[in-house]
């Protein structure tokens, strides 16, 4: 499944309190790719999830999949979110089966199906503990099977492993790859994180400054499969970062002195006590 | 499999045993000792409370306050006769039926109250306002108008506890609607998920957890509520047996019988004790996934 953005807008509120979050945003998730899309936290990428996820309609533009405009959530499309959103009154089990049941396909089949993924995730001991019983790597896995049950053909991850402790992290993250490497599926993956972009992305979206477009397209063709631990020694990994981090780098000083507004409250407060020669700074 | 294979298996884990075998010594033994204190504690109170009763007779001076009470001891004689009285049971049985009758129908009525105001915002907009404004009156004020509203005095009492309990139900439920994570909801309709099955596996799942401290707290009000509304509404038809716990202890009082108005008073505070201890145990069978331990 290939999902192509074209000139979306989405502004919150109205009148004065409106405020663009996306604006004249276009690009194509490739069938089958690894898509992540990166930016300085606060620009609206969760915003785009919402509207690919059909949370929520672009004000203007229009986002389609394979072709066909977005109207609704539908079970092609799974979105895995930044902190656990597993039903803390179901068991890992109940959470697992939860789709296939709500859709009233809970077969033999459907079943195993639920009970093979927990297997895979490595929970299967703990199909009848409730969420809180369970770590934060755990939660994070029964999420992914949650979803994987209903065979998206896109996943949507919204900084996914987000809060994790480091060493958890890196093994979600091989965990993670060698499991989209199985099933060639197609992935749209948002992040903060540059090592964890430039690990997973086949393709890498860098993001603007809110309201949030494109800014650089980078397609990243380090050899597969990766292993996290060699990324630091790559040549070549380590010039897509620098690349990245510029990128990125530049976007959050444009916020600094323009966009957002802690910032302009802070110049404000500045210009009135140093007057012009504050401006005639900021100017060149 | 022999003795000694276990003993060998156990080997390793033997500090670890150990360790675990004084923690449970040190919870029985602080265990008991809370237990103990709340035994002095009763007994200290109890010997104060009877020394303080009796104090014309063997100070030969009235303690104030305490000297007007009765003793513990005619207390407990007096409690000893009643048990043996069907009219003492009569006054429990009116009381709990009023309670329950009241109470049940505040659950029915506030749950799905509730939940609509929940799920229609355009619902809530329409009749919250109406129920902020007749909240704030005490149910107790009620009383009056609800003896000219109902056709029955029994009827009476019933709408006035009922009143106590609505309010504190709907207001957690609505609670517990507002404090949903909508996400949840996001992942369900990604599913495919119908309306339906939203409301019956998450919001009313969402909810349940506040719904019973809603219970929890209305079922402590419709004591209070009850205990005056008998006072007011008096014995009825079935004479001084027939208005419960709460005329109990009016009528003791009129009578003149102050060990009764104690045993009185001891057994609404047991009651009231018995029905949230009895909804609590029910919310813990109810909410599995908020157990300390699976």
């Amino acid at each position: 499944m290939s999902v192509e953005l074209r000139s979306v807008s989405k502004t919150y509120g109205r009148g004065t309190d409106a405020r663009v979050v996306v604006a004249d945003c276009s690009f194509h998730v490739e069938r089958g790719r690894f898509t992540v899309m990166i930016g300085p936290s606060g620009v609206g990428k969760s915003t785009i999830i919402r509207l690919i996820a059909g949370f929520d309609r672009p004000t203007a533009g229009q986002i389609t999949i394979d072709g066909r405009p977005i109207t609704r959530p539908g079970p092609d499309r799974q979105v895995v979110f930044q902190e656990t959103a597993l039903f803390p009154w179901m068991t890992t089990l109940e959470n697992v089966r939860y789709g296939p049941s709500a859709r009233g396909e809970l077969t033999p089949a459907n079943k195993t199906r639920a009970d093979a993924l927990l297997d895979r995730v490595g929970l299967g001991a703990f199909r009848e503990r409730y969420p809180r019983h369970l770590s934060g790597g755990m939660k994070r896995r029964a999420e992914l099977a949650r979803a994987l049950i209903n065979d998206p053909a896109i996943m949507i991850l919204d900084e996914p492993f987000r809060g994790l402790d480091a060493m958890t992290k890196r093994l979600m993250l091989d965990y993670y790859a060698r499991l989209s490497a199985d099933t060639g599926r197609t992935n749209f993956f948002v992040t903060t994180d540059v090592d964890e972009a430039i690990f997973l992305a086949d393709r890498l979206l860098v993001m603007t400054q809110i309201p949030t477009r494109v800014r650089a397209v980078i397609d990243v063709d380090l050899a597969r499969p990766r292993r996290f631990a060699d990324l630091a020694g790559d040549d070549r990994a380590n010039a897509l970062k620098m690349t990245v981090l510029s990128l990125l780098h530049e976007e959050v000083m444009k916020s600094f002195t323009s966009g957002s507004r802690a910032a302009t409250d802070f110049l404000d407060a500045y210009r009135r006590r140093l007057g012009p020669a504050l401006d005639n700074r900021l100017s060149k | 499999m022999s003795a000694t294979a276990s003993m060998l298996e156990a080997r390793p884990a033997r500090a670890g045993h150990r360790l675990s075998r004084l923690a449970t010594r040190l919870r029985e033994t602080t265990c008991s000792r809370s237990r103990r204190r709340a035994l002095i504690s009763y007994g200290v109170f109890a010997a104060i409370w009877q020394l303080g009763a009796t104090s014309a007779r063997w100070l030969g001076h009235p303690v104030p306050v305490l000297s007007n009470l009765p003793p513990p001891t005619a207390v407990l004689t007096t409690w000893g006769h009643l048990v043996l009285e069907r009219g003492y049971w009569h006054s429990w049985l009116t009381s709990f039926v009023r309670v329950g009758g009241g109470f049940a129908a505040a659950v029915i009525a506030g749950v799905p109250f509730g939940l609509a105001m929940a799920m229609s915002r355009r619902l809530r907009g329409i009749v919250f306002p109406v129920f902020e404004l007749l909240r704030p009156i005490p149910p107790l004020a009620w009383v009056p108008a609800a003896i000219i509203f109902w056709p029955t005095q029994e009827l009476s009492i019933d709408f006035v506890i009922f009143l106590g309990a609505f309010y504190p139900i709907v207001l957690n439920v609505l609670g517990g609607a507002d404090a949903m994570d909508e996400r949840l909801i996001q992942v369900a309709r990604s599913m495919g998920a119908s309306r339906w099955n939203i409301f019956r596996r998450l919001v009313f799942r969402a909810v349940l957890p506040s719904t019973l401290v809603g219970m929890d707290v209305s079922i402590g009000i419709t004591w209070e509520v009850v205990v005056a509304a008998e006072m007011i509404s008096g014995g009825g038809s079935s004479g001084s047996s027939g208005g419960g716990l709460g005329f109990f202890i009016w009528s003791s009082y009129v009578g003149g019988s102050y060990p009764q108005i104690i045993v009185g008073m001891i057994s609404i505070g047991l009651a009231g004790y018995l029905s949230s201890a009895a909804l609590r145990r029910l919310a813990a069978r109810f909410l599995p996934w908020l157990e300390a331990s699976a």
